[in-house]
């Protein structure tokens, strides 16, 4: 076990707590971008999906898991930013890169729109104003059909980076990669600064925030914004990947799915959105592969993907709510510290009900 | 006569909602978990319905008789199922956040779907009851036996509530734990077997909300998605008040045919009468955060 010896307060802020991180991370970096060299096609593509999962998960993160503010319609703003950036390459002949930023501004701006009023409401009021609005927004895509093309979708062609056509896979994977690098950098500084921490006190507790001179209201727009925003380039990317957007593709099961995948990984860390990502991304897939190998009976069952997603969702509520990033770190501290370790380490503090109906 | 026959349909409609919305109230006033299930339970209630009736009529038996036996009979099976699920999965996250129940709700919506489609297959498939098809004109306005069936179901089912907690013991054991849960504890109330009973007579609301629904509707696994839109009922109600539940789903269902029927006349975008009941509850959230008839109060540090 690594003990460090903290000399200073910027320690408590560093990028890397340690050499050992520097050395992991390193590790990784190198590793994914050699992955391609070395996959096969299928693999570099349904990794260039985690990526994007991953992006969008990491905007859902900052809402949710820090700032504790619960979006259910998450989907609304992936759709807008995949047709925001559809059309600013299309129609409007934006550059790639910009476009992606456009496309992450015209997100943020309908999240900070829609947060202006939506943030006198609280806890579950809020999550179901978000649902509200994810289904309003799937009507308007619907509906305005000069820019999203309506009930039969638009055909969105492959990036173009200055006049750099991408026709590959493997080109595509790299964009992924470097979008999902600079958003996480971006976050993790973000979690480090005033307005971050500010965030991470607003989900802790709000009276306590509010008395520490926090400015709730302002926190928590600028806490949609960001999070509409990384949310937004998500959807642009996401678009290039599916080929072809269509207003069902953006529906209530995919904001589900968003949560999930935070959920699943770990609310209120990074590296959840990561590891929910890859379950996200990989479990069709092994759903399809199992299905082979089981009886018809069970392997043919129309819902099987949204029940097994409903049924993994369960069992982690209930048996690991601090998710696959929480699994990991109670293991890492079993080894760290054996025989030492007890269960109570993580154990929540405060087991009663905190009443939402007193605010 | 138009919008009479309107708004007749809407108020059947309207009481569908607010039955499902009821529902909801009555699981958060009691326990503050919110049960995004409840259209599900909806729709296994109308499924284990349909599978009683059906097994009932192979065997000869009139289908009235059939019917009021299947009615109580699946409201006592779900009533079990609803205590089941609280003491399964729902008591051992009692004191975590309510973003929790939310999403484990949510999730267990999604196997009970699979499950149901696993079961009793995706087909859709139609309940037959004693009413259906039987048409009551009155001055010129035309009433399905089926919709007064709801109407009369959801009046009948709002007054056996209303006794229930005003006039026997277990109900008002319910209130004290819904004011306040540590209190009632104190009293000596076992306030986790109120909470699986509160879960028990939701799933049997929502059993009977099903039945009455199945006629006007058909059974599929997806039935319930209803459940978004009688959230939206709940929420405009207050999500605490149960008067407030069953008034806001009827003004939902009233405002839906008529977005329905003039939203194009009036020049309304395309798309808008489908949403409106969304559109209607954010309006009332942006003005009234808390609902038409809230319960929040603030806190004083």
């Amino acid at each position: 076990m690594r003990n460090i010896f903290k000399t200073s307060y910027v320690q408590d802020i560093r990028l890397f707590e340690h050499g050992g991180h520097v050395f992991w991370y390193g590790l990784l970096l190198i590793l994914v971008f050699a992955a391609p060299l070395v996959l096969p096609q299928f693999f570099v593509g349904e990794m260039s999906l985690v990526f994007i999962y991953a992006v969008a998960g990491i905007g859902l993160m900052v809402l949710t898991g820090f700032t504790g503010l619960a979006s259910l319609g998450h989907a609304a703003f992936l759709g807008i930013g995949a047709y925001a950036h559809n059309y600013f390459v299309t129609k409007v002949g934006v550059p790639f890169p910009f476009a992606l930023m456009l496309a992450g501004f015209v997100s943020a701006g309908f999240g900070i729109a829609f947060a202006l009023p939506a943030l006198r409401m609280t806890g579950i009021y809020l999550a179901i104003a978000t649902l509200a609005f994810a289904v309003i927004i799937e009507q308007v895509f619907s509906h305005w059909a000069s820019v999203t093309g309506g009930f039969r979708g638009v055909a969105v062609a492959k990036p173009n980076l200055f006049g750099w056509q991408t026709t590959t896979e493997v080109h595509f994977y790299y964009i992924c990669l470097v979008v999902l690098i600079v958003i996480t950098l971006g976050t993790r500084n973000l979690l480090r600064s005033a307005t971050g921490r500010a965030m991470m006190a607003i989900r802790d507790s709000e009276i306590s925030a509010q008395s520490m001179g926090i400015h709730i209201a302002r926190t928590k727009v600028t806490a949609f914004g960001i999070s509409t925003f990384i949310t937004g380039v998500a959807g642009g990317l996401l678009a290039h990947k599916l080929q072809f957007i269509s207003p069902e593709a953006f529906d209530l099961i995919l904001s589900i799915q968003l949560l999930l995948m935070i959920v699943v990984g770990g609310l209120g860390s990074l590296h959840g959105c990561f590891y929910g990502a890859i379950v996200v991304a990989f479990l069709p897939q092994f759903l399809s592969l199992v299905k082979d190998v089981l009886p018809p009976s069970i392997g043919n069952i129309p819902g099987l993907q949204g029940g097994v997603f409903g049924l993994i969702l369960v069992l982690f509520i209930l048996l690991e709510p601090y998710g696959i990033y929480g699994r990991w770190r109670k293991t890492r501290l079993f080894f760290e510290i054996f025989p030492l370790y007890r269960r109570a380490t993580f154990k929540r503090q405060r087991g009663y009900l905190k009443t939402e109906r007193m605010k | 006569m138009e919008v009479l026959q309107l708004l007749i349909g809407g108020v059947a409609q309207g009481c569908v909602y607010g039955l499902i919305a009821l529902g909801f109230v009555l699981i958060y006033k009691a326990t503050e978990q919110v049960n995004f299930a409840q259209g599900d339970i909806l729709m296994i209630g109308a499924y284990v319905a349909l599978t009683l009736i059906a097994e009932a009529v192979a065997r000869g038996w009139s289908i009235h008789l059939a019917f009021w036996l299947a009615l109580p009979l699946t409201m006592v099976v779900m009533a079990a199922f609803g205590y089941a699920l609280d003491r399964v999965a729902l008591r051992p996250i009692i004191g975590q956040p309510q973003f929790a129940v939310v999403i484990l709700t949510i999730a267990l919506g999604f196997v009970f779907r699979a499950a149901a489609g696993a079961i009793w297959s995706t087909e859709p498939q139609t309940l037959a009851t004693p009413f259906t098809g039987k048409k009551i004109v009155l001055g010129g306005v035309i009433l399905g036996a089926e919709s007064l069936a709801i109407i009369v179901g959801t009046a009948f089912l709002s007054l056996v509530l209303f006794a229930f907690f005003r006039y026997t013991r277990v109900g008002v054991a319910m209130q004290a734990a819904s004011q306040n849960q540590l209190a009632a504890y104190y009293m000596g109330i076992p306030v986790k077997v109120i909470f699986s009973l509160i879960w028990a007579i939701s799933a049997a609301v929502a059993a009977a909300a099903g039945i009455l629904l199945a006629p006007i509707a058909t059974i599929d696994p997806n039935m319930g998605f209803i459940g978004l839109k009688a959230f939206a009922a709940a929420v405009i109600g207050g999500f605490g008040s149960l008067p407030g539940a069953v008034i806001a789903g009827l003004m939902l269902g009233a405002i839906e045919p008529f977005a329905a029927a003039y939203g194009s006349r009036a020049g309304l975008p395309k798309g808008v009468p489908e949403v409106s009941s969304y559109i209607f509850m954010l309006v009332v959230l942006i003005v009234r955060p808390q609902g038409l008839f809230a319960q929040i109060y603030k806190k004083k540090v």
